[in-house]
C-alpha cells in the first residue's frame, strides 16, 4: 500500500452510530483538499453534518456516492499527497475492500450496551464510556437542557488512549428527573459523588455552557481531583445570558415554539434539524423535566457568576467560544488566559466545529496530563 | 428507553397514570376476567390482552369488569368523570358505539359547553378499530369521523408505540372527553418508548419524513403504509413530505397548509370510508386556505364506500395499500 495514499473514511458519531449515508462531496475529484476543511457531508437517523478531510493533498477518488450509504469505518474515498496514477488508487481502494470488516451491528433498543446507568447519592444516572487505557480519564458535562449525545462528534475522538464518560445531569437525558439540589453547586457536588461511584480518582473536565459552571464548581471544590478544566461557552463567567433562550426553550411545549429557540443555538440554524426538534420534544415532555428546567433557571442563571473566583484554580484551564454565540457572550472569554475563539460557530461550537474542538482538547490535555 | 410494543405501551401508560393517580380507573368487558376465563380474575386483560396485569396491581375496585351492556357502563364512565374520576372505558369494538352513542354525544360532549364551562368530563373512551384482522363488518369500522364531528370530543389515532403511550397519558390527564381509537392490527408493532411517563399534546402533527415535491397526509395505520410508499416514491426521484395529525380533532391544519404551500401537491390517506370522511374534510379545507397554492388536484386514497368485506381476497383489496398510496402520489405529479 502505497504510504502517499490516505483513505477517507465513514465516522462514527455516537456510539448508537453502525452507517452513515454520504448527501454531498464537497470537492471535486482531482480537486485540492485540506485538512481539516470540510469535505463531505453525512447524514444519520439522528443527525446530518459536514466531516473534514483528514489530511492535505489531492482528492484521487470518490468511492462512495451521493446517496449511498455505507457502515462506520468504510472508505469513502482517497486522498493522496499528489496525483497518483489510476492502477495504484484501484489498489489501495481493492486492498481496503478486502481488509475492510464492518462493526457489529450497534444497539437497536433492545437491550445493547450503549447507555450504562448507576445509583448515584440514591438517583438513577445514565452515562457512557468511550475507549479505555492508561492516560487520566476525561468526563464530558453538557449545558442546560442537553444530554450526553451532544458529544456525539467529540466523545469518540477525544477517547484514543483514554476513557471518555459522558453524563446525562439530573433532571435531564436518561438521568432521574428530581434534582438533588437546583443550583451550580449541587450539580457540581452531584457530579463529584457520580465520580466517586465509579471510582475514578483524578479526571479531565470539559463542561458544556451550564455544564462549563458546574466543572468549575467542581474544580474549585475539590481541585486535587481535577487534572484540567476546558470550559466550552461557559455560563457564568459574566452576568450576561439570553434570558429569551432559556426561557423560550423552558416554555416552548410544541414544534413551532421550540424550533426558533434551538436555532439559536447554531451560528447555522439548518443545524437545527427536524429529528434534533423531535428529540428535544420528546425530552421535554418526559414527566418532571419542565419543573426541573424550571428549578435550575431560578437558582443558576443572572447571578453573580464564579468569574471572580478563577484566579483560585490551581490546574490548567482553557476556554473555548464560538465567535456568533447568542446565548453567552464570547466576550466572556477573556476572563480566561488561555481561550480560543472560533468563527462561523454559535454555542453548541463543539458541534458546529467539532474537529477544531476536539484538536483544542486534546492538544490542552497532553500538556496537562 | 427500550422497545415496546403498540399493546405494551397502552398498558404501561394506564398503569403509570393508575400509579400516579387514585382517582383514575378503568372498566370495561373482560378486561379483567377475559375471553375463556372460569372465573379467576387477570386471567386475559381483555380480548387482545391489552389491560393483562392491571386487575393484580390495582384491584377490582379501580379495575371494573363490566356485562355486555355498553349503554349502561360507558353512560357510568361519563357520570363518574362528571363527578370527580377519572374513568377510561373500552369500548372493545368502536363498532359498539352504535348502543352507547347518546352518552357519548348528548352528554359527555355537552356537559361543558351546557353548564356554562363549570363542569368537566375528563373521560377517556378506548376502542379498536380498523380492518385486516378478518372480522368482518361488523368489527372492522373506522368510525372516526363520527366523534370528529362532534363538538366537544376530542379523538386520538396513535400511529406509533411512542405516540400511543405520551398521546393515552394526555387523554388521560384532558378534562375533556377523548376518544382514543387503537388500530388492532397494530398491537404487535414495536418502536422505541422511554419508560418514564410523557405527554404528547393534541393538535400537534408528526412530520414523519420531508420532501418538497408532494405531501402525503395520512392517520393511524395508514402513516406506515404513507412511509412505504414514499420509499418507493423516493427511488424514483419523487420526495414526499408524510404528515400524521396523530388527532384529528383538535386537526393540525397549520402544518398540512405549510407543507402544502411547499410541495403544492397533496395526497389524503384514510381507512375510513370515502363519505364525509377526514380526506374529504382536509381536502376542503385546504382548497379553501391554499388553493392558489395547489399544484394539482388533491389525491385521496380511501377504501370504497360499502363495508369492510369479511373475504379476506377482497378486505386485502378494500383496506388501501402502499401501492395505491404511491399511485395516488404519482398522479398528483402529473
Amino acid at each position: 500500500m502505497s504510504e502517499r495514499l490516505t483513505a477517507v473514511t465513514m465516522p462514527k458519531w455516537g456510539l448508537a452510530m453502525s452507517e452513515g449515508k454520504l448527501t454531498a462531496w464537497l470537492a471535486a475529484n482531482g480537486g485540492k483538499v485540506t485538512a481539516g476543511e470540510p469535505l463531505v457531508e453525512i447524514e444519520t437517523s439522528k443527525i446530518s453534518n459536514e466531516y473534514e478531510a483528514p489530511s492535505s493533498g489531492v482528492l484521487l477518488r470518490q468511492v462512495v456516492g451521493v446517496g449511498e450509504t455505507v457502515a462506520v469505518g468504510d472508505i469513502l474515498g482517497v486522498i493522496g499527497a499528489a496525483a497518483a496514477a489510476e492502477t495504484e488508487v484501484d489498489a489501495f481502494v481493492a486492498k481496503f475492500h478486502a481488509e475492510f470488516v464492518p462493526p457489529p451491528p450497534s444497539d437497536d433498543g433492545s437491550g445493547g450496551e450503549i447507555y450504562q446507568t448507576i445509583q448515584v447519592d440514591g438517583r438513577l444516572v445514565r452515562y457512557q464510556q468511550a475507549g479505555g487505557g492508561e492516560a487520566t480519564p476525561l468526563l464530558l458535562i453538557h449545558g442546560f437542557g442537553g444530554d450526553l449525545n451532544n458529544w456525539l462528534f467529540n466523545q469518540i475522538p477525544l477517547s484514543a488512549g483514554r476513557p471518555v464518560y459522558a453524563l446525562d445531569l439530573p433532571g435531564h437525558g436518561g438521568s432521574e428527573k428530581s434534582l438533588p439540589g437546583p443550583a451550580v453547586d449541587d450539580l457540581a457536588a452531584f457530579v463529584g459523588s457520580f465520580l466517586r461511584a465509579l471510582e475514578i480518582e483524578r479526571v479531565h473536565l470539559v463542561g458544556h455552557s451550564l455544564g462549563g459552571a458546574i466543572a468549575l464548581a467542581l474544580a474549585l471544590a475539590e481541585p486535587a481531583r481535577i487534572r484540567s478544566l476546558t470550559l466550552i461557552a461557559p455560563a457564568g463567567l459574566g452576568p450576561e445570558i439570553n434570558m429569551a433562550y432559556i426561557d423560550g426553550f423552558v416554555a416552548a411545549e410544541r414544534r413551532k415554539e421550540l424550533k426558533p429557540v434551538v436555532e439559536m443555538l447554531f451560528a447555522d440554524p439548518a443545524v437545527a434539524s427536524r429529528e434534533m426538534i423531535d428529540e428535544i420534544l420528546a425530552y421535554k415532555r418526559l414527566d418532571g423535566v419542565t419543573a426541573a428546567l424550571r428549578q435550575i433557571t431560578a437558582a443558576c442563571f443572572g447571578g453573580a457568576g464564579q468569574a471572580g473566583r478563577l484566579n483560585e484554580v490551581t490546574m490548567p484551564v482553557q476556554a473555548i467560544w464560538g465567535e456568533r454565540d447568542a446565548i453567552i457572550p464570547a466576550a466572556h472569554a477573556k476572563a480566561v488566559a488561555r481561550h480560543h475563539l472560533l468563527p462561523g460557530a454559535g454555542h453548541m461550537v463543539h458541534m458546529e466545529a467539532a474537529a477544531a474542538v476536539n484538536a483544542l482538547i486534546s492538544d490542552f490535555l497532553i500538556l496537562a496530563d | 428507553m427500550s422497545k415496546k410494543s403498540y399493546r405494551q405501551a397502552i398498558n404501561e401508560a394506564l398503569a403509570q397514570e393508575m400509579r400516579r393517580d387514585p382517582t383514575v380507573i378503568i372498566m370495561g368487558e373482560d378486561i379483567a376476567g377475559g375471553q375463556g376465563a372460569a372465573g379467576e380474575n387477570d386471567a386475559w386483560g381483555g380480548v387482545l390482552g391489552v389491560t393483562k396485569g392491571l386487575y393484580g396491581e390495582f384491584g377490582g375496585t379501580r379495575v371494573l369488569d363490566t356485562p355486555i351492556t355498553e349503554s349502561a357502563y360507558v353512560g357510568a364512565a361519563v357520570g363518574a368523570a362528571a363527578s370527580g374520576l377519572r374513568p377510561v372505558a373500552e369500548l372493545m369494538f368502536v363498532d359498539f358505539m352504535g348502543v352507547c352513542f347518546d352518552q357519548m354525544l348528548n352528554q359527555a360532549a355537552k356537559f361543558r359547553y351546557m353548564f356554562g364551562g363549570k363542569a368537566t368530563t375528563p373521560v377517556v373512551i378506548r376502542a379498536m378499530y380498523g380492518a385486516g384482522f378478518r372480522a368482518a363488518s361488523q368489527h372492522s369500522q373506522c368510525l372516526y369521523p363520527m366523534f370528529t364531528h362532534v363538538p366537544g370530543l376530542k379523538v386520538v389515532l396513535p400511529s406509533s408505540p411512542y405516540d400511543a403511550k405520551g398521546l393515552l397519558i394526555q387523554a388521560i390527564r384532558d378534562d375533556d372527553p377523548v376518544i382514543f381509537l387503537e388500530h388492532k392490527a397494530m398491537y404487535d408493532e414495536t418502536g422505541e418508548v422511554p419508560d418514564e411517563p410523557y405527554a404528547i399534546p393534541f393538535g400537534e402533527a408528526k412530520v414523519t419524513r420531508e420532501g418538497k415535491d408532494a405531501t402525503i397526509v395520512a392517520f393511524g395505520r395508514m402513516v406506515k403504509f404513507a412511509g412505504l410508499a414514499a420509499e418507493t416514491l423516493a427511488r424514483e426521484g419523487i420526495a414526499c413530505t408524510v404528515i400524521d395529525p396523530r388527532t384529528t380533532s383538535p386537526l393540525d391544519l397549520d402544518t398540512i397548509l405549510e407543507s402544502v404551500e411547499e410541495t403544492g401537491r397533496l395526497v389524503v390517506v384514510d381507512e375510513s370510508n370515502p363519505r364525509c370522511n377526514m380526506a374529504t374534510d382536509i381536502s376542503a379545507q385546504v382548497v379553501q386556505q391554499a388553493f392558489r397554492a395547489l399544484k394539482a388536484p388533491i389525491g385521496m386514497v380511501c377504501p370504497p364506500h360499502t363495508p369492510v368485506p369479511f373475504s379476506p381476497a377482497l378486505e386485502d383489496v378494500y383496506i388501501p395499500s402502499p401501492e395505491r398510496i404511491a399511485e395516488a402520489v404519482r398522479a398528483v405529479m402529473k
